[in-house]
């Protein structure tokens, strides 16, 4: 891999959980204003916290560029309705959604829904690889132009244009087609991470873009290309896939830590590899690991947010730019463009267009 | 005087919504849904409204194509229009049947917090084996256990918003009932309202006992004062047994209105409106909802059929069907032989009528009588146009109910309890 590619930075803005708008708002800005492709907010259904796609829709309209990643979980929730609200936050947001996949493993959350006992991680994520695939049938079941608001004939769909989706799953079913018109990025983009064994595949068949956790680039590297691997055994273009390391970060309050990282000792903590050091040193960091080749960039969780991403944003994300490393703008508007992941045909619109039309 | 409430329909997904008129917008763009809520909000209303469906509606086994189809989901464009509005109540329409207490209680509460007390739930139970085949559930409910399992699901969604106290304090809920066997942790503290506001829309005896024991707003569809009157009678007579004030849940009926500057040329202009609602083609549409057969061969300028309808028939799928089309057909049939109607005049004469139609100040009058007299306690305007269709009500006819007495000037509180005059919610720990 060229050590030129562009570099993909992401951040975490959840923590201790806060309820309020305005403090979510305000991390979004600030990350925003690093030009990071995307925030993500975590969500559980079983520990506090606000249910996360609703809070990135009520950051949405407070900015104008950054993706929003929400964490929806596939267990307990309708695929039909999971589909339609990360449709809606793609609208809201004007083409900036994303969704990072989830399963609900405990026996505590299953008991909150009361509808089936807990399973094993291996057949929840195969359902979940199941969900996001029927969501982006779903969100392909309305070919882009289907709206066409024909006086003449007196129709506002051609619905030659809207597809069912008859989607048979191992253990849901839905006809379609979706009550949300097709998203303004065709499809929001799919995050999983691909961290556990047992979201590996579903990561490969169905993200657009895959967390994992490693803790030098060579491991990184050997991850990511087993990723892109399996990802082309079906069928896909690895260039389709983006791999982000995903780094738990403390940035402390020193510019440099004595010892800065995750070399003298790495912690797993959350999602990533704990790294302890100073703005500098995860700039230091990140280069390295971005001229090895080994992934497109980095998911970061700051262990306490308001303070390490203003640290990222102003100090690690600032260096890298000064090196050239990383965009001092956005070049586009949706969270596929900040990707570079191209907006895909809708697999029903080939279908439809090649049959003859009344 | 009686102050009325005043609520803003999303137009969308029904037969009045003109998307044909040049002036009609986007029905998906978030800046459709911001205009009509900033207006709403202009004009100092109690909240803004949105509708659900979970199926796209078929016609002769093929989807509908003559109206709007499609629409965005209802909380996650609610919590983006928090970011626009501030004062202004925010009220999806969400499903009981197709959905699960602990992950909605979840989602309302956030709402909630995210508006800083503004968020209401609209109940509705509609399911069908239709609607169910985009769900895990399936089609599985019957009519009559439908009610009971939305009355649980609220109770449970209560128990759970009350899992935490007003201090702060999480503690394990557990309730064990007939549609709902769950325990555990509820993750999100008590809402700025307590409880966001339930609305039911429904009209059938167990649709109206539903509301008047549980519900803070009832969405109706009686529209003239003699059926407001006795709408309003029935269900406010049915509080006392649960221990409510009349003043507890808010009668609010969906109505249109259509100005003018003079009442003639209001008239003239809904006219207009409903030539638009009634295209040809949604003439022969109406036609086959009450007659159940394929009547696509038909002139709409021609004739209404000879032939009688079906009522066995299941051409219709995804709305309300229609109760007795033997005696529509009949009650048509006569209107069309005695006025020398087409099937369209017939169509436009005999469906929806607009409900207050007139100059500003008629229609502020007729809003305040209406009150007045206890047909309402307010009104659910359903406007044709999107995103605009409330600018003329809101820019003419409020500051002439403002003048009146009869609607606030500003808002009072900041919450959609405060704006409905509903107390906070006692907390059942
Ligand atoms: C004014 C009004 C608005 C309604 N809006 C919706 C809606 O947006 N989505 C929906 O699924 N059902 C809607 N319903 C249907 C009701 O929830 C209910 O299922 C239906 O009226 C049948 O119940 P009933 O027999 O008690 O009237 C609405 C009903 C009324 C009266």
């Amino acid at each position: 891999m060229p050590a030129t590619r562009p570099l993909h930075l992401a951040a975490e803005i959840g923590g201790p959980p806060r309820y309020d708008a305005d403090s979510h708002v305000a991390l979004a800005r600030l990350a925003e204003q690093g030009t990071l492709d995307y925030v993500t907010l975590d969500d559980s259904l079983a520990r506090p916290g606000p249910d996360a796609l609703a809070v990135l829709a009520r950051v949405a309209p407070a900015t104008t560029r950054i993706g929003l990643v929400p964490t929806v979980t596939t267990t307990h929730t309708e695929p039909f309705h999971v589909s339609s609200a990360v449709a809606t936050l793609d609208w809201v947001s004007k083409g900036r959604a994303g969704w990072q996949a989830d399963v609900s493993t405990t026996e505590a959350e299953a008991r909150l829904f009361g509808r089936r006992p807990a399973a094993p991680a291996a057949a929840l994520w195969q359902e979940a690889g199941e969900v996001a695939d029927v969501a982006a049938r779903l969100w392909d079941s309305w070919e882009d132009d289907a709206e066409i608001r024909d006086v003449a004939t007196g129709r506002f769909v051609d619905r030659d244009k809207l597809h069912y989706v008859d989607f048979e799953g191992s253990t849901f079913s839905v006809r379609g087609p979706a009550v949300v018109p097709r998203p303004p990025q065709g499809r929001p983009v799919t995050v999983i991470d691909g961290t556990s064994g047992a979201a590996r595949e579903s990561a490969a068949r169905h993200a657009d873009v895959v967390h994992m956790r490693a803790t030098s680039p060579e491991q990184a590297g050997a991850l990511a290309g087993d990723l892109r691997r399996r990802a082309t055994a079906h069928g896909r273009a690895p260039g389709t896939l983006r791999v982000l390391v995903a780094l738990t970060v403390d940035l402390g309050d020193a510019e440099t830590a004595p010892e800065p990282g995750w070399e003298s000792g790495p912690q797993l903590a959350g999602r990533g590899t704990y790294f302890r050091g100073g703005p500098v040193d995860l700039a230091e960091l990140i280069t390295r690991w971005h001229r090895a080749g080994a992934v497109d960039g980095f998911h970061l969780t700051p262990i306490a947010p308001e303070r390490d991403l203003e640290r990222i944003v102003n100090g690690t994300v600032a260096l890298l730019q000064h090196r050239s490393l990383f965009r001092t703008f956005y070049p586009g508007g949706t969270l596929r463009e900040h990707l570079r992941l191209a907006r895909p045909a809708g697999r029903f619109a080939a279908a439809s267009t090649s049959e003859p039309h009344s | 005087m009686k102050q009325m409430h005043l609520a803003a329909h999303f137009p969308g997904v029904n037969s009045t919504t003109v998307w044909a008129d040049p002036r009609s917008r986007s029905q998906i763009d978030f800046s459709s849904f911001e205009h009509l809520a900033r207006t709403a909000e202009r004009g100092r209303f109690d909240f803004f409204f949105l509708a659900e469906g979970l199926r796209l509606r078929e016609h002769n086994g093929r989807i509908h194509d003559l109206d709007v189809v499609g629409r965005p989901e209802s909380l996650t464009v609610l919590s983006a229009l928090a970011a626009v509005t501030d004062r202004l109540g925010l009220a999806a329409t969400v499903n009981a049947t197709f959905n699960e207490p602990y992950e909605l209680a979840r989602r309302l509460a956030t709402l909630d917090h995210l508006s800083a007390g503004r968020a209401a739930w609209n109940v509705v139970t509609s399911s069908d084996a239709f609607t169910g085949e985009n769900f895990r559930r399936g089609g599985y409910l019957d009519r009559a256990d439908r009610y009971s399992r939305a009355a649980e699901f609220v109770a449970t969604a209560r128990e759970l918003w009350d899992s935490w106290t007003p201090e702060g304090t999480s503690r394990p809920f557990a309730h064990s009932g007939p549609q709902f066997d769950i325990a555990g942790e509820f993750t999100v503290p008590r809402s700025p309202q307590g409880h966001p506001v339930v609305i039911q829309a429904g009209d059938s005896g167990e649709g109206r006992e539903f509301a008047a024991s549980t519900a803070d707003v009832i969405f109706t569809r009686h529209g003239t004062l003699e059926a407001g009157r006795a709408f309003y009678a029935d269900v406010k007579g049915r509080l006392a047994k649960y221990g409510r004030q009349p003043d507890d849940l808010k009668i609010m009926p969906g109505v249109t209105v259509v100005l003018g500057d003079t009442d003639a040329e209001a008239q003239h202009n809904a006219a207009e409106i409903r030539t638009q609602q009634v295209s040809p083609q949604n003439a022969i549409l109406a036609l086959e909802q009450v007659w159940g057969r394929d009547l696509s061969s038909y002139d709409p300028d021609g004739p209404l059929p000879a032939v009688d309808p079906d009522p066995g028939s299941s051409l219709v799928q995804g709305r309300v069907r229609v109760a007795d089309p033997l005696a529509v057909a009949a009650k048509w049939r006569a209107l069309s032989e005695s006025k020398d109607l087409s099937i369209r005049r017939t169509v436009i004469e005999s469906t929806a009528r607009q409900s207050f139609i007139g100059s500003p100040e008629t229609v502020a009058a007729e809003l305040t009588r209406f009150v007045a007299a206890d047909a309402a306690d307010g009104f659910i305007l359903v406007p044709h146009l999107t995103p605009g269709g409330l600018d003329g009500f809101v820019d003419q006819v409020v500051p002439l109910l403002q003048e009146r007495g009869a609607f606030r000037s500003e808002y009072v509180g900041s919450t959609l309890r405060s704006h409905l005059g509903l107390a906070e919610p006692v907390w059942k720990g």
